[in-house]
């Protein structure tokens, strides 16, 4: 062992018992198969959407997931929540195998895993009144036995997230964006869960209601101890809302580290050129600046090394060739880069 | 900065629905000056595409309505031009970016082709010209090997890349006043900071005029010098960025402002506002801003506040101000 993963292993604590969720080189790829010519040559085209991440939560944090479109974000969502089974792998939760569990098991696992997605128009039933939405996963998961039971608890969970009672027996398609948005995290958080996975839940918000929603999230986790993954692609956001950021770029974790030296002592190239972009809303800051050349690179059979060596300004030979490895530095800061 | 290029003047359009009137742009005025960039932003629905689409009077009507005010290009009422002049505002002198690329680029026919059509209709090009100033354009915008992706379809492109093919579109006929509507909203930073990069250096270069609608903050205080701040098809503030951002004088944007979370530090929680914006089909009597505004008074429930000067070249339409 290097002395920068003993000093790692020493202070980060990521024996299992005090972490939430233990991710272990993680990866999914999908088979592209190509158009019919590649196929009768035998060529198989691979998309690396999650390409051999590892990562903790701790209980009751929040992990902000951040990285540009594409980069593997929902994907690995999915992935813990185990709608999508990965291509090999480890995801523990509170320290068991949660890719060895039994469907049945599984079942019941799924209510402490629940998902709140970017399109508050799409994840919910047009056709089903709220009352009905938001108790259908507490029949899925025998939480409730009579209908004045469920009543009561429909009307808990609508003033937990700050919606009347008066809602209860409206549609989705009565409500704005935000109260659509208020009503998935409702449904989310009906069957009490431990972790819960974000993604990109306040993207399609207009600023001002995303400060509430983002606020919502806050206060909930206070009020339950609840653990969030929480995906987006605004670092603004992302730093509001996390305890620690892990950066994404085409299916691999670049950095990792608490929220604050992630955004005052960033050090991979590509965490810099995101942090460089970001336009703030203060004419008086300074102007947004591209670090980076070209386009991002594909995920669809990537070339070896480092998948930023082609747009790196920090690039060296050794970069083309060799994957860097996610390594310590001091504390939780990890980072894969071959020259910081 | 010179004499207005655009002056849209006490503008009011609606939408007779099925379902009942919608007005989505309500007594608004504004003028851009020949090379300034005007940052117009306000919540979702509050009116900043109508705004921008009547201008190249790409207001559908019916169901579309033009219920009072004058859009002047140079001087010019557009809604008095005849279709020949129309033409040549649209071909020659004014050009738009929308905020879908793939609605306004033909999804059946290659980008060479597309470009090139516009180029020999408005620019009078033969194929060979037409064809040359294509490759030129999409270099233009930072399209890497552009002989290569004249044959190439929309489809084929990324985002970022679509986004910069509308450009090169939109610049194809050496626009003097350019309308961008939302042009980075749906992009990752970095390819953001790359467009803004190439707007403002087609800008210097061509001294063009910008109309810039998003609605993210931090495009404008880098990227405009006046902005709007539209609420419910109402214009409520209008200023210079600097102004605006340093001394906002309507609620809507101070609270648009405090909304925003900072890069610089972290706040426990936010400073929302609080509330929805309002049904547009059926919106509150008076401000429309007032029941979701702290400061709102009994005047603000019936009547709708008038436009006052609170700094030279600084307006707001809010009762605050008439109070004084
Ligand atoms: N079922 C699938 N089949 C093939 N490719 C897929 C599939 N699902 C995802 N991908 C690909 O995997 C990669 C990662 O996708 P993912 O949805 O995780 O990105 P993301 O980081 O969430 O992006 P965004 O910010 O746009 O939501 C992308 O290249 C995507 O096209
Ligand atoms: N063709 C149309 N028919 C009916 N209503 C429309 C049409 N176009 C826009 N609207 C309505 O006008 C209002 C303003 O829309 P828009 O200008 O697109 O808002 P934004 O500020 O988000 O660009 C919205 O309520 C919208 O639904
Ligand atoms: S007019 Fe009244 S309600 Fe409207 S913004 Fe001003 S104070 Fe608030
Ligand atoms: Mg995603
Ligand atoms: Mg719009």
């Amino acid at each position: 062992m290097s002395d920068a993963a003993m000093s790692q292993a020493e202070t980060a604590p990521t024996a299992a018992e005090e972490n939430l969720l233990d991710v272990r080189n993680l990866t999914k790829y999908f088979d592209l198969h190509g158009d019919l010519v590649s196929r009768l040559a035998g060529k198989h085209q691979l998309l690396k959407a999650v390409d051999d991440i590892s990562f903790y939560i701790r209980k009751g944090e929040t992990l902000g997931l951040v990285g540009e479109s594409g980069c593997g974000k929902s994907t690995t969502g999915r992935l813990i929540t185990r709608l999508i089974e990965p291509t090999s792998g480890e995801i523990d939760l509170h320290g068991e195998d949660l890719l060895s569990f039994s469907a049945q098991r599984m079942r019941e696992t799924r209510k402490d895993i629940q998902l709140v997605f970017q399109d508050p128009y799409a994840s919910l039933n047009p056709r089903k009144t709220i009352m009905h939405i938001l108790s259908r996963p507490l029949d899925v998961h025998g939480l409730a036995t009579n209908w004045h039971d469920k009543r009561e608890r429909v009307l808990e969970l609508l003033n937990l997230v700050g919606m009347g009672s008066e809602h209860i027996d409206r549609y989705p398609h009565e409500f704005s964006g935000g109260q659509r948005q208020r009503l998935a995290i409702a449904r989310a958080l009906s069957v009490n869960p431990e972790l819960v996975i974000g993604d990109e839940p306040v993207s399609a918000l207009d600023v001002s209601i995303q400060a509430q929603i983002l606020n919502l999230f806050r206060e909930l986790q206070e009020k339950f101890g609840l653990t969030y993954l929480f995906i987006a692609h605004d670092l603004s956001v992302i730093r509001h809302i996390s305890d620690r950021v892990a950066v994404m770029y085409v299916g691999k974790i670049v950095e990792e580290g608490p929220v604050d030296v992630i955004f005052s002592e960033p050090l991979h190239p590509y965490t810099n050129a995101l942090l460089a972009a970001v336009p703030e809303a203060d004419p008086k800051k300074p102007p947004p600046r591209l670090t980076l050349s070209g386009e991002v690179a594909t995920p669809i059979d990537p070339p070896p090394g480092c998948r930023l060596a082609g747009r790196c300004p920090l690039a060296k030979p050794v970069c083309a060739e060799v994957d860097p490895d996610l390594r310590g530095i001091d504390g939780d800061h990890r980072v894969a880069c071959h020259v910081v | 900065m010179s004499e207005p290029v655009l002056e849209i003047d006490d503008l009011t359009i609606r939408f007779n629905l099925k379902r009942g009137t919608l007005t989505a742009v309500d007594g608004v005025s504004l003028s851009i000056s020949k090379g300034e960039t005007f940052g117009l932003v306000g919540e979702s629905g509050s009116g900043k595409t109508v705004t921008a689409r009547s201008v190249m009077r790409l207001i559908p009507t019916p169901p579309g309505e033009i219920a009072s005010g004058e859009v002047r290009f140079e001087g010019k009422d557009i809604y008095q031009m005849s279709d020949r002049e129309m033409r040549e505002l649209r071909g020659q002198h004014v050009a738009m970016v929308f905020q879908e690329p793939m609605s306004a680029l033909n999804p059946v026919f290659t980008v060479g082709a597309q470009i090139g059509d516009a180029l020999r209709t408005n620019m009078g090009m033969n194929k060979a010209e037409a064809q040359e100033r294509t490759v030129e354009l999409l270099q233009l915008v930072g399209i890497p090997s552009p002989g290569s992706r004249l044959n190439s379809y929309v489809h084929e492109f990324s985002g970022g890349m679509r986004q910069r093919v509308m450009l090169a579109m939109a610049l194809s006929c050496d626009p003097t006043f350019l309308i961008a509507d939302e042009p980075t909203t749906a992009l990752d930073v970095t390819i953001q900071a790359t467009i803004l990069e190439l707007i403002s250096s087609m800008i210097e270069r061509f001294h063009m005029s910008l109309l810039f609608i998003t609605h993210n903050l931090g495009v404008v205080a880098h990227a405009c010098d006046s902005i709007g701040v539209m609420y419910a098809s109402h214009l409520v503030e209008l200023g210079t960025k600097d102004e605006v951002f340093a001394n906002p004088q309507h609620p809507y944007t101070v609270g648009l402002l405090n909304s925003i979370p900072r890069l610089d530090v972290q706040e426990k929680y936010l400073t929302p506002i609080d509330g929805y914006v309002c049904n547009m089909m059926d919106p509150p009597p008076g401000c429309k801003f007032n029941p979701r505004c702290k400061q709102a008074m009994e005047i603000c429930q019936r009547e709708i506040p008038d436009w006052k000067e609170v700094a030279p070249g600084h307006f707001a339409a809010c009762h605050l101000h008439s109070q004084q």
